[in-house]
């Protein structure tokens, strides 16, 4: 009977060869304190700033190769592929939430510099420097953002509704190919559109208002709540129109009363997240909407003001001194991204809320 | 035979029907009234530059063609930076949140990348003036004087850090949301059995990745790539604001001498122009139209084939 003795364990065919599970991590943590402690070392010689960022960087860069060649000793080739692969998919990740971080810090830090009453109250009527507000940019965006609502959700829904319950054959084909080919369309080429079509139908080659704006945010709106009241349109059970056919409700009360309600929380939600894509876009508004410093309130006449070109003409415009120009622009662009994120928040509010419950 | 052979029962016509679906046919078809006129007002407004002497509107060159030129070289050259920076990351963001990261965490994680879409442009804009330029401008010097012999890196380095490379970095930023949600929706499609397939035949992860998951996504890739593209050329306040442009044509990525791009000189000189400017403004804008159309479509089209015949839906 053979015996195994105490303390030399049977080594498991399956794990052998393979580096344990810790192994990695320990490495990690390793390559970043050898890194700061070189980092440290090196900044006490030269008398200049810690930097925990590039001690961070080398560290993680020195963990990578480590880990590459320990595997490649240990594992073969093939393991130290995929370790190589591993850890470059996971540096990809975080390379790209660096700029998030540093664009959310950089826009709070200084957008907090003049986020007070002041700012939401007043227009630049007659400030020069420091002082004034930015209330009849943020009428002018709500306003303008309004228009292009009232405008895309009719043609967006009621083009979905084509598409889902009515369309068959080429005229559903094009539609939904050129929508598709629509969300494409530089936001600027809308703001041409509008500035040549408004000047050549009303005479006035300079012309701008608030109203030729919405025209050109419903060109980039309309598509995005096409494709996604689509898609919830799509969703809804077939057998909820076939039971409404079967009682005799006739096509356009089955989808004004059956297929819309079940699915108007999805829709709503498509149109809050369409609103929220288009209310940044300043590139049309530059153009059609033009500068302005007074309130204006009518869409139909004379500039108006937004927040995306509030942003843009405090940065690019400043007088002397520049900063309080460039704390009016942080400001803005805070108060706009709070607006974005809002409206995100809001939307998915509404699709938690409103969905149909299923089941109980 | 008692039964007489009479019109088949016909459905009554409803007038609210036909009411109904005319409406919603109308819309349809104003999407495409819409979209054709985009192109015919920008034509027609575009016409006058095309014949006028490009004095008028202030350009030295010899015709409308010398005039954009170098803005359509500026824009796809910005564009294709952008992408080449985007795409690696985009990747590997798509396969970390569709096959690396833990299945719990992942959706959260694909919502923080989304985040990166909701930030509006002109905010990108400023942060990559305010921020972005500043912290590159040693980079740049260092590589005008150590890398100096590569034409892209040609002293003098950019004494502001504004240049066509930082551009392309902020411009990165703003596509790879496009590249990884589309990526990412098509790496979740790959059917399971074939992944299962390959890790039952001893694959590591990466083998399978690269034996079942990217063949089956590469069209999905390629049109997410190109979306991205498109997205990157059209893209003004960018540009507008970290750029101060000129109206040569240069490959330097470091320097201060940069070439213009269609949407960044549209943004800059549209407010003071007038007259004839206007005209040669927007045949600028007509040329990106049909750029970004002709890309946009090709992307579609390859989307549409693929879904055809994966049989994913």
């Amino acid at each position: 009977m053979a015996t195994v003795t105490a303390g030399s364990a049977i080594p498991n065919a399956l794990a052998s060869g393979r580096l344990p599970k810790w192994a990695p991590w320990a490495l990690l943590g390793a390559s970043w304190v050898a890194a700061i402690i070189v980092f440290a070392l090196l900044t006490a010689g030269a008398h200049s700033d810690f930097n925990i960022v590039g001690a961070i960087l080398v560290g993680t860069i020195a963990f990578d190769v480590l880990l590459v060649v320990l595997s490649r000793l240990v594992e073969g080739a093939r393991q130290a592929t995929n370790r190589l692969v591993t850890s470059l998919v996971s540096t990809a990740f975080i390379v790209a939430l660096l700029p998030l971080v540093s664009l959310l810090y950089t826009v709070i830090a200084k957008g907090l510099a003049r986020f007070d009453i002041e700012f939401f109250t007043y227009s630049m009527r007659n400030v020069v420097g420091a002082g004034g507000g930015a209330l009849h940019a943020i009428v002018g965006t709500l306003l303008i953002t309004l228009g292009a609502t009232i405008i895309s959700v009719p043609v967006g829904l009621l083009t979905s509704i084509y598409l889902v319950e009515y369309g068959r054959g080429s005229l559903a084909r094009a539609i939904t190919f050129f929508v598709d080919v629509m969300t494409g369309i530089p936001s600027i080429v809308a703001g041409l559109f509008a500035v040549a079509f408004f000047s050549l139908i009303l005479g006035d080659p300079g012309i701008r208002f608030g109203f030729g704006g919405s025209v050109a945010l419903s060109l980039l709106m309309i598509p995005t709540v096409v494709r996604s009241s689509e898609e919830m349109l799509r969703i809804v059970p077939n057998e909820l129109r076939e039971a409404a056919y079967a009682l005799g409700v006739p096509k356009w009360l089955t989808i004004l009363k059956v297929v819309l309600p079940t699915s108007v929380a999805g829709i709503a939600t498509g149109v809050t997240l369409a609103i929220s894509r288009v209310i940044g876009e300043t590139a049309p508004l530059l153009l059609i909407c033009g500068y302005a410093t007074s309130m204006n309130t009518n869409l139909f006449a004379n500039r108006m003001m937004t927040l995306p070109v509030f942003v843009y003409s405090q940065y690019a415009q400043p007088g002397t001194p520049q900063q309080p120009y460039f704390d009016r622009a942080w400001t803005a662009a805070l108060t706009l991204i709070l607006i974005v994120m809002a409206l995100n928040l809001i939307a998915r509010l509404i699709a938690r809320i409103f969905s149909p419950k299923l089941g109980r | 035979m008692t039964t007489t052979a009479g019109p088949r029962p016909r459905a009554k016509v409803r007038l609210a029907d036909v009411l109904f679906s005319g409406t919603a046919r109308v819309a349809g078809i104003l999407i495409l009234v819409a979209l054709a006129a985009v192109a015919i007002f920008l034509l027609a407004q575009a016409l006058p530059a095309l014949v006028a002497d490009p004095a008028d509107y202030g350009s030295h060159a010899a015709n409308f063609l010398g005039y954009v030129l170098p803005l359509v070289f500026g824009t796809i050259w910005a564009a294709f930076l952008a992408v080449l920076i985007a795409f690696p990351i985009s990747m590997g963001i798509a396969l970390f949140i569709s096959h690396y990261a833990p299945r719990r965490l992942a959706q959260g994680l694909g919502y923080i990348i989304d985040l990166l879409a909701a930030v509006p442009s002109v905010v990108f804009g400023l942060w990559g003036v305010q921020v972005l330029a500043p912290a590159v401008k040693p980079l740049y010097a260092w590589l005008a004087d150590h890398l100096g012999w590569i034409f892209l890196f040609a002293p003098p380095a950019s004494g502001t850090g504004r240049t066509v490379l930082t551009v392309a970095v902020v411009l990165a930023v703003m596509i790879i949301p496009i590249i990884t949600s589309i990526s990412r929706e098509i790496f979740l499609q790959t059917p399971v059995l074939h992944q299962e397939a390959a890790l039952a035949l001893g694959a590591t992860r990466w083998e399978m990745i690269r034996m079942a998951v990217l063949p089956f996504g590469r069209s999905g890739i390629v049109s997410a790539t190109m979306l991205g593209l498109g997205r990157a050329l059209g893209e003004t306040l960018v540009v507008a604001m970290v750029l101060s442009p000129k109206d040569f044509i240069s490959f330097v990525l470091t320097s201060s001498n940069n070439t213009a791009t269609i949407a960044g000189n549209i943004a800059l000189n549209f407010p003071e122009a007038s007259g004839i400017g206007v005209n040669a403004l927007i045949a600028t804008g007509l040329v990106l139209f049909v750029i970004t159309l002709a890309i946009n479509s090709v992307a579609r089209y390859v989307v549409n084939r693929r879904k055809a015949f994966s049989g994913a839906n």
